[in-house]
């Protein structure tokens, strides 16, 4: 366990996420690639912090803001599901081809 | 800090753990099963959270998670076409590039991680995480924590007003008709309803969407 293998880790696991958002036609399977991404991202923020900031709190404090944006993130993507499936019955992306009802 | 061969093999286990299951939420046929696959990836970094000996985000990790993946669970029953699996499907476009894109994100960041020279400043063996992390979040950095705090808050309201039936411009589903059983297909579920609102309100259940 060292920077190194966790960096990779975290590059695999937002290469992997990268890989599902672009390839999922379901806005949910799509939210969950970005959620992965933001996995990967906060493995990292942690592997820093413990590895090469010398343990500065502010690494921990990153990790939570990423915490934050992930939830925030689910809350306003299930939100914005729900609207867009009751204006035009859609839950894939290529269903819709323009934004504007 | 200087890891012991347990937590080495503890860090294999869950990187493992992390990366497959990571990988199968796109690859399971069951969109529930994919968001536990979620799951448990998340609940592996969190585990490796808590080997770097980030104790509080690891735990919070797997509370945060848990709650996070069954309203997820909840939202694929409720608008998936195969919510549980019965079916075998794969709902997937322009998979290639997306290969490619999601190969080369990983060869350019470990690319980063191998090649780049990154400062070694482990943690010191008397640090307490859990405290310095509380000192910081009261302390310095309560803008930081207070701004997440009152974002959230906008959060909340703005999915509440997104979400609502009763739109400022009248009922956020008028003019919309169940959805097909099929694709393209006759609407499935309340037509009795739909045919007295029809009467009723001067017939706003026209738009079919092709």
């Amino acid at each position: 366990m060292t920077l190194t293998t966790l960096l990779v880790l975290a590059a695999a696991l937002i290469g992997i996420g990268f890989y599902g958002a672009l390839s999922q036609q379901s806005f949910v399977m799509l939210m969950m690639g970005l959620e992965l991404m933001l996995n990967g991202a906060m493995l990292a923020a942690v592997a820093f912090w413990a590895y090469s900031g010398a343990g500065a709190p502010e690494g921990q404090l990153l990790t939570i803001v990423i915490m934050a944006v992930m939830a925030i993130e689910m809350a306003l993507g299930f939100a914005l599901v729900v609207a867009v499936f009751r204006a035009k019955q859609a839950d894939t992306t290529e269903a819709l081809s323009e934004l504007k009802q | 800090m200087t890891p012991s061969l347990a937590t080495h093999i503890a860090f294999v286990v869950l990187a493992a753990l992390a990366v497959l299951s990571g990988w199968r939420v796109f690859c399971t046929d069951s969109m529930v099963r994919a968001s536990f696959f979620l799951l448990l990836s998340f609940i592996a970094v969190g585990g490796i959270m808590i080997l770097l000996t980030a104790e509080y985000l690891g735990v919070a990790m797997f509370f945060m998670m848990a709650v996070e993946m069954m309203v997820m669970a909840l939202f694929m029953v409720m608008f998936m076409m195969n919510p549980a699996g019965l079916n075998p499907m794969k709902m997937v476009h322009q998979e290639r590039v997306a290969i490619v894109a999601g190969v080369a994100v990983f060869g350019v960041l470990s690319a980063v991680a191998v090649l780049g020279d990154f400062p070694d400043m482990p943690l010191p063996a008397e640090h307490a995480p859990v405290i310095s992390l509380g000192r910081e979040l009261l302390g310095d950095s309560m803008l930081v924590f207070e701004t997440a705090g009152v974002v959230l808050l906008t959060t909340m309201v703005g999915v509440v007003v997104l979400s609502s039936r009763r739109g400022r411009y009248g009922r956020a589903d008028e003019g919309s008709v169940p959805p097909g059983l099929e694709p393209g297909g006759e609407p499935a579920g309340r037509p009795k309803e739909s045919e007295e609102e029809k009467g009723e309100e001067g017939g706003h259940a026209h738009q079919h969407h092709h």
